[in-house]
């Protein structure tokens, strides 16, 4: 990337609403049914049949609106966007446009790792409700198209940004932290394979200092966060190297393809439809009273901010790990449910084993955090056996293995069986050491030569002959005494 | 019973003698699908005639009526105008684009009216889409005037009411977006009402203008309307813009005697708009029009003039409106899913061109290219939007002039049935026609149309009552009275079977 030059991102995020019911008919939402099934004579579009807004629809459009501290509109608009496709039955699709549920609002994001990590607020210009269309099927149709409309009518909320974002590594946390809320509000199954959250990305560049936007290019339909990357790079480098050879910028609507990695156009400006807007006149004006919002606000859970706030202050966690721990409801729920076992005074120690050992377990075994084969309750038990040093960390971390493989119900249950209590019997260890120190004179010699590594030796070779169980502090101090009383 | 033939019957005088077993339901539908069968060849009122499920709901009512659960309306033979959805039946909306759709669900009126125990004869004739205001646009033939077979009916329930004046069926539905119920009505000598906006569901109603349309009824009364309308209304949570309100029992609000019977109507304020008396108006309708207020006055009735100064705009505020709309509702219409599809094309666009080209009409095309046009960026604002302004301030003129009287009066039309043909090359000519019923439904407010004299050309005219909203018992009990005193509406073509 040229220094010079600065790219900015605005994104526009349909998320899926998790209703059981779409938004305008009784049908049911659920993927992957056989096609059509799923299409009620509303959602085919027969003649004469009437949409009806489905109140969960606009309950989950006023959850994001109080997550993002956004103004929830009390009147608001849905509109008709008029235009042919087969997949669209009405030949024109019920959207917000003037007036949309959600204006305004802000969601706080972290870029990068590390030292160079930072936050940004970026800004929201609004929310709106809107319908999904059905889908094309141009294969196994022998030259025919098929048409799908199962998904028709599913409810959507399309979320934009304004263009706040200046660079892809931006765009990309906006997109996860929005991820992160709208699954951790229950508004929104996330699922990007399915199709329940898919990105378009609005990128243009200018050179650094210039006030004004330069032109965009919309690229649409981004269903991962590393496409979505990976096409903004390839986008933004387009369109310096296009404008460095002197070349302009068309506003248009591109595709990225992964299999390139590239983008490529779909259609210019001049192509636009004109969709002819105009207010629904089969449905009134969305009205949402104070009382609903307020309804729906004392339903709403802990959002993450303030999650991350009470963790440093309640918990005395770092800033750091309360985040870390608050990047999604999961991992939040899996730490907050390992604390409430182990006991808030080990609430760093769970902090390290969930971001730790936990995390990275399940990295290698590529699982989600609810397919975890360790529990909450299993966790923060082997937390609370470290704390109280009944076991020490290298064993604690056989025992979490045994317990990610189901050979027990509890850590105490493995301890027992496999008697890994820590020897805490300062005789015992006493004993042990003074055989250790008889048998390696020379480690003792080079010690006393003011080598240091022969030390950590002697220690190894007191846990090997306790066979891992004496406590490590322990058998420091002693053996330290005992190198220096003699 | 009287010497009244049946045919020609009020609908309580069938229900007494259906009651009494004087006749069958069987019996009483045979008696107009007959009559279909003689007169339907000279005046094309109906799209679909259903004999066989019409006589199996009548023996269905018939063991009703023996069981004593009979309603009102059990027995009774309607039609219902060909916009409204039934299942297992055509429901062509008079377009060659529907003409082969049959409707897999009832409308919410044809339920209503099927649980009633109402028995359906078939699908009235209609202006293609309703629209129109002759009946002149239906890819099924335009309907003629009982009155004179040569002239339309007027639209676009032209089948509906033309089916009412010729005794083929006692009742009939319609829909009313700019005057459909009530021109027509004019027209062939019946009564017809639009109710409030959102009384009525329009659930299975197919859309033309949403904002605009709104089911009513058609009868020989209003006594006969009230009954019909009565079974239609209720709230239906599948229409976002039915109203929850209580149901009204209109024809029990009829069966109460006035306190002063002969002066049923003291009390009453009249409203006659300046703006509907001006220049516009044939003599022949001024006359007779003229006639029935005096008439008005002797039932007791009070009148004053009154303003609706903004209503002269509502031809060009209708006119948008009801095109914008239009040109949206019917996208659906794109012969992928249903209805006419293009036999060749070459590509998706091409279907959807020539399976639209060859589904729609002119008028139909007409309209959905001017709606498309208003709707385009650049000339929203310009049309659409001034339109909008313009309805609220029509409705603002009714508000005001409901703040000096009970019912708003006047002709319903500016001129009586016209040769067909007659308006064939100008439909601009045609739209102006609609002077004094678009404003209603502009203002969403309830207007009925009842008989009330013959021009000099012996044509009906129509007398319209204007309400405030939901004051349809007070339009009826009007025109009740006034059919009480007067004979025009048992007036019958002379149609020789």
């Amino acid at each position: 990337m040229r220094s010079d030059w600065e790219i900015v991102v605005g994104l526009e995020i349909h998320a899926q609403l998790s209703t059981a019911a779409k938004i305008f008919s009784g049908a049911s939402t659920a993927f992957g049914a056989e096609p059509n099934v799923q299409a009620s004579a509303v959602d085919c579009a027969l003649p004469g049949v009437l949409p009806v807004l489905n109140r969960g629809a606009v309950e989950r459009a006023i959850r994001l609106g109080l997550a993002l501290g956004a103004h929830i509109a009390p009147t608001s608009v849905f509109a008709r966007k008029n235009y042919f496709y087969p997949d669209l039955p009405k030949g024109y699709q019920i959207s917000q446009f003037e007036l949309p549920v959600v204006q305004a609002g802000t969601i706080t994001i972290r870029v990068g790792e590390g030292e160079s990590a930072y936050e940004k607020s970026i800004r929201l210009t609004r929310a709106h409700l809107e319908e999904d269309a059905g889908k094309s099927l141009h294969e196994d149709f022998n030259g025919m198209s098929g048409i799908d409309l199962n998904r028709a009518g599913t409810p959507l909320l399309e979320i934009v940004s304004e263009p706040d974002m200046r660079s892809a590594a931006e765009a990309v946390a906006y997109a996860r932290a929005l991820h992160s809320l709208v699954r951790w509000i229950d508004i929104c199954d996330g699922n990007m394979q399915e199709g329940s959250f898919r990105c378009d990305a609005n990128v243009s560049v200018r050179k650094k200092g210039a006030t004004e936007l330069g032109t965009r290019r919309e690229i649409k339909n981004l269903n991962s966060f590393r496409f979505l990357q990976q096409a903004i790079d390839f986008e933004a480098n387009w369109q310096i190297e296009t404008l460095e050879d002197g070349g302009r910028i068309v506003q248009a609507t591109v595709l990225f393809d992964p299999d390139k990695g590239e983008t490529r156009m779909m259609r210019s400006k001049e192509d636009a439809h004109d969709y002819r807007y105009f207010p629904d006149p089969d449905l009134l004006p969305l009205t949402i009273e104070p009382e609903w919002i307020e309804r729906v606000a004392a339903a709403m859970p802990e959002l993450p901010a303030a999650m991350q706030a009470r963790f440093v202050r309640d918990l005395g966690l770092p800033a750091y790990d309360a985040a870390t721990l608050t990047a999604n409801k999961e991992t939040a729920d899996y730490f907050q449910s390992t604390v409430e076992a182990a006991g808030t005074p080990c609430a760093k120690l769970c902090a390290n084993w969930v971001m730790g050992e936990f995390a990275a377990r399940l990295r290698k075994a590529n699982l989600e955090i609810d397919a975890a084969p360790v529990t909450p309750a299993q966790l923060g038990g082997l937390v609370a056996r470290i704390a109280d040093n009944t076991i020490s960390n290298a064993i604690a971390r056989k025992v979490f293995e045994a317990l990610w493989n189901g050979e027990g119900a509890s850590a105490d249950e493995i301890i027992t069986r496999h008697g890994l209590k820590q020897l805490t019997d300062g005789g015992a260890i006493e004993a042990m050491i003074d055989e250790v120190l008889a048998a390696n004179r020379n480690s003792v010699d080079e010690f006393r030569a003011g080598k240091e590594k022969a030390f950590n030796a002697l220690v190894g070779q007191v846990m090997k002959a306790s066979r891992g169980k004496a406590n490590p502090a322990q058998v420091n101090d002693i053996l330290r005494r005992k190198l220096g009383a003699q | 019973m009287s010497n009244t033939p049946l045919f020609d019957a009020s609908v309580s005088v069938l229900r007494r003698a259906l009651d009494a077993k004087e006749i069958s339901s069987a019996e009483l539908t045979n008696v107009f699908l007959d009559r279909i069968a003689a007169l339907e060849p000279r005046l094309n009122a109906f799209v679909t005639v259903e004999r066989e499920e019409a006589l199996a709901d009548a023996r269905a009512a018939d063991a009703r009526i023996a069981r004593g659960e009979a309603g009102p309306l059990t027995g009774i033979a309607l039609a219902h105008k060909d916009v409204f959805c039934t299942r297992g039946m055509l429901t062509s909306c008079g377009s060659k684009m529907l003409s082969n759709f049959v409707s897999p669900y009832d409308a919410h009126v044809v339920t209503r009216l099927k649980e009633a125990g109402a028995v359906c004869l078939g699908k009235a004739n209609m202006d293609e889409f309703a629209m129109g205001s002759s009946t002149e646009s239906s890819f099924y033939g335009p309907t003629k005037n009982p009155w004179a077979t040569g002239r339309v009916p007027g639209g676009s329930s032209g089948g509906s009411a033309a089916a009412v004046a010729a005794r083929l069926v006692p009742l009939a539905t319609g829909t009313d977006t700019g005057g459909s119920i009530r021109q027509p009505a004019s027209f062939c000598n019946v009564t017809g009402i639009k109710p409030t906006y959102g009384l009525v569901s329009r659930y299975g109603l197919v859309a033309y203008a949403s904002s605009l349309d709104q089911a009513g009824a058609f009868g020989k009364s209003a006594e006969d309307c009230a009954l019909l309308l009565g079974a239609m209304t209720g709230f239906d949570k599948r229409d976002s813009t039915s109203l929850e309100r209580p149901v009204e029992n209109y024809a029990a609000a009829l069966a109460a005697p006035a306190a002063d019977a002969a002066r049923p109507l003291a009390g009453l304020s009249i409203g006659l708009p300046r703006e509907f008396f001006g220049a516009g108006m044939t003599d022949g309708i001024r006359q007779a029009v003229d006639a029935a207020l005096v008439q008005y006055r002797a039932l007791g009735a009070t009148m004053r003039e009154v303003d609706l100064p903004n209503a002269k705009l509502a031809i060009p505020a209708y006119y948008v409106l009801a095109m914008a709309e239009a040109s949206s509702n019917l996208s659906r219409f794109d012969g992928v899913r249903y209805g006419h599809r293009a036999a060749e094309y070459d590509d998706l666009f091409d279907m959807y061109r020539k399976s639209r080209s060859e589904g729609f009409g002119d008028e139909v095309k007409r309209r959905i290219l001017v709606g498309t046009y208003v709707l385009s960026h650049g000339y929203y604002d310009a049309y659409y939007l001034q339109a909008q302004k313009l309805r609220r301030l029509i409705a603002e003129d009714f508000r005001r002039a409901f703040g000096e009287c009970d019912l708003i009066v006047g002709p319903t039309s500016p001129v009586t049935a016209w040769a067909l043909g007659a308006m064939r090359d100008d439909p601009v000519q045609m739209y102006l026609a609609d002077i004094y019923t678009t404003p209603v439904n502009l203002a969403g407010l309830p207007g009925l149309s009842h008989p009330c004299g013959f021009d000099g050309d012996g044509l009906p005219v129509g007398l319209q009552l204007i309400g405030n909203y939901f004051s349809e018992s007070v339009l009826l009990n009007a025109a009740h009275r006034f059919q009480q005193a007067t004979d025009w509406h048992v007036r019958c073509p002379e149609l020789a079977a």
